[in-house]
């Protein structure tokens, strides 16, 4: 397959603690295609924000040690020395941070931050960045770019600074786009306006996407593929159509039973998984989900379940089949 | 059928930060709260929404008086509440009581869980010792925790264990009213869900009136009878949870309820876009405070400010859109 852009393969990323060494990542596969945008979806401590690190290589790698592979377009990051890196960064892969006030450095102003990337990593002077960062601000819907450039961020709203985030991560035209969470420090508003553009960019430069969110409803809006993690693994995979219709893991099920929604019954409880997400000092022994999962069995608590395919999607889970089968039988029955 | 009692009365709420003009300039406000009116009845949980910047969280702090407020009336149970002293309003802060955003500032780090929720009983002079522990226990288990929770600190509770303890806080004194502030904003989804179904089991419990102050519309969908929408300092469009949700009259709502994302793929709905961002408090537009994004802006807008009417029973909004 040509298209393939970015290849995870058994990713794994330990770190070094002062007690011992932890596995935030264990054993995470995905790839994304050109064009496409995969949703990272997950809870606090479940190892999105790590992956995404990864291949752009921004942990401290004293402490940092990787196994597995990360390849974009053939060519594996792990093995890349610290100067290739630095070409691949902001040129070939670039990323969108949660926070856009912390983002942007407070000293420089929004243009001179774009050009930045343009004079690192193309061969342009300095009258040509500034009118491709002016062009870069129209691009993402900054009013009166020509004025906006010269500006400083705090003179910037959220949603502003979030375009010129955008803007700056676009700015090489970059084959690998990563969002992390990119949406939820703005405004309901303001983030419909920002993946708006999401969507419309990557269908103008073809580019690959990554988003990592916890906000199911931002999936649903704009993800063709879903990747749930839970624990520092992948326990779901699967197209964005089927993973709402039918999800298979006992997590994912639970996840979209817990979201209040604008849709369903109001009167009904929602739906609670008990218990929290362990941290990564207490593994579980068996599947990872096992202690909070109502469906558990000896099985369950004891070996490891692998992630095996369903069709065209991946579930990691012992018991799916016969859940999925218990599922349908209280829907019809 | 007259049992909606009445139990906290909103009147007219100004509360204005002055902003400082520096020598020889005029010195101006932000009007963070723009003459805001509304009821709260025994039993219910309104909801107060709308975007960061709109007032929703200041009009929950002038309630209770941590940002004092300028002007209007704050009536509880009969008693005008914003001109008490000091002492005064510590008897009547037993009643009224709060649940902070940040589960993770808002509890003493230094302090034990016990000597925290104790705290609010030693102020109020409340039992002797025994008693005071005994009650925090009791609270304790209220939701959800054993005893030995008592001896714990902060920092050995993750964040939706240490909402559970500020809503423990809030309660110990028995309030009638309690205000949450974004109460579950901070929390993941799955936690989201048992604090949620923890303060609707307490409320029914203890009977509790809650102020419900939220950005997110699923949430307060899910818990609120009414709700009101805020925008730039003022209220705009206040009616039941069902009519809000399936006839929103002002375009400011409308375009709010189209912003949220659905957890549903094959659902694409039309969306009201609108333009640019929420205007900055220091200098809001003339007439109505929405006209500069609103898709319906007539020439009345941006001069007469409509002003909050009934237009049909329990369904009252502020735009120039449904005036006769």
């Amino acid at each position: 397959m040509t298209d393939t852009l970015l290849e995870i393969e058994h990713l794994k990323v330990h770190f070094d603690t002062e007690e011992k060494k932890v596995t935030a990542v264990d054993d995470v596969s995905f790839s994304v295609k050109k064009g496409q945008i995969v949703g990272v979806v997950g809870e606090s401590g479940c190892g999105k924000s790590v992956t995404a690190e990864s291949i752009l290589r921004l942990l401290d790698e004293k402490h940092t040690k990787y196994e597995g592979e990360i390849r974009l377009e053939g060519q594996n990051l792990l093995a890349k020395s610290a100067k290739e890196m630095r070409e691949i960064r902001g040129n070939d892969i670039a990323m969108i941070f949660q926070d856009p006030m912390s983002s942007l450095n407070p000293v420089y102003t929004v243009g001179d931050q774009i050009m930045e990337a343009l004079l690192l990593h193309q061969n342009v002077s300095k009258e040509q960045a500034r009118a491709k960062a002016i062009d870069m601000l129209k691009l993402t819907g900054i009013p009166a770019p020509e004025k906006r450039v010269d500006e400083f961020p705090h003179q910037l709203s959220g949603g502003m600074r979030q375009r010129v985030m955008i803007a700056m991560a676009l700015s090489c035209q970059p084959a690998l786009l990563i969002a992390d969470e990119p949406t939820t420090a703005l405004d309901v508003t303001t983030q419909s306006q920002i993946l708006d553009l999401i969507k419309d960019l990557k269908e103008q430069f073809n580019m690959g996407t990554i988003m990592i969110t916890h906000d199911l409803g931002v999936v649903a809006e704009v993800c063709e593929k879903v990747v749930v993690m839970y624990l520092g693994q992948v326990i779901e995979e699967s197209d964005v159509l089927s993973i709402f219709d039918q999800p298979l893991h006992p997590y994912t099920q639970g996840l979209l039973k817990s979201i209040p929604t604008i849709e369903g019954n109001r009167e009904e409880k929602l739906y609670v998984i008990e218990g929290k997400v362990p941290t990564l000092n207490q593994i579980p022994a068996g599947c990872r989900f096992a202690p909070r999962c109502e469906f558990q069995t000896e099985e369950c608590r004891t070996s490891i379940p692998k992630l095996e395919s369903y069709g065209e999607r991946k579930v990691r889970c012992w018991h799916f089949e016969e859940i999925q089968g218990k599922r349908e039988a209280t829907m019809y029955g | 059928m007259d049992n909606k009692e009445t139990i906290l009365q909103i009147k007219n709420l100004k509360t204005y930060f002055p902003v400082n003009g520096g020598v020889g300039r005029e010195k101006r406000y932000v009007k963070a709260v723009n003459n805001v009116s509304f009821e709260l009845t025994k039993g219910e949980t309104y909801s107060l929404v709308g975007e960061s910047g709109c007032g929703k969280s200041t009009t929950g702090r002038s309630i209770l008086r941590l940002i004092e407020p300028t002007d209007g009336e704050i009536i509880y149970q009969g008693q005008t509440i914003n001109k008490l002293n000091q002492k005064e309003m510590l008897q009547i802060r037993r009643g009224l009581q709060m649940v902070f955003q940040d589960p993770y500032s808002s509890l003493n780090p230094r302090k034990r869980i016990g000597t925290i929720l104790e705290e609010t009983l030693k102020i109020h002079h409340i039992g002797t010792k025994q008693e005071r522990t005994q009650r925090v226990m009791d609270i304790l288990n209220k939701v959800g925790f054993q005893n030995e929770h008592y001896f714990r600190f902060p920092h050995e509770f993750s964040g939706g264990q240490r909402q559970r303890i500020g809503l423990a806080r809030a309660l110990i004194m028995n309030p009638d009213i309690i205000i949450c502030d974004e109460p579950v904003s901070a929390l993941d989804v799955s936690i989201q869900s048992q604090v949620l179904n923890l303060l609707e089991d307490l409320q029914k419990e203890f009977n509790l009136t809650l102020l419900f102050i939220s950005h997110d519309l699923s949430v307060v969908r899910h818990i609120s009878n009414r709700i009101g929408v805020m925008y730039l300092g003022k209220l705009v469009e206040e009616t039941t949870t069902d009519e809000i949700f399936s006839n929103p009259m002002h375009p400011y709502t409308k375009a709010l309820l189209s912003a949220i994302p659905v957890p549903n793929p094959r659902i694409k709905r039309e969306k009201i876009k609108l333009q640019g961002e929420i205007p900055s408090p220091l200098n809001p537009p003339s007439g109505c405070v929405f006209q500069t994004r609103c898709p319906f802006a007539m020439e009345k807008c941006r001069t007469v400010e409509p002003e909050l009417v009934e237009h049909s029973p329990d369904h009252k909004t502020a735009c120039h859109l449904y005036y006769k």
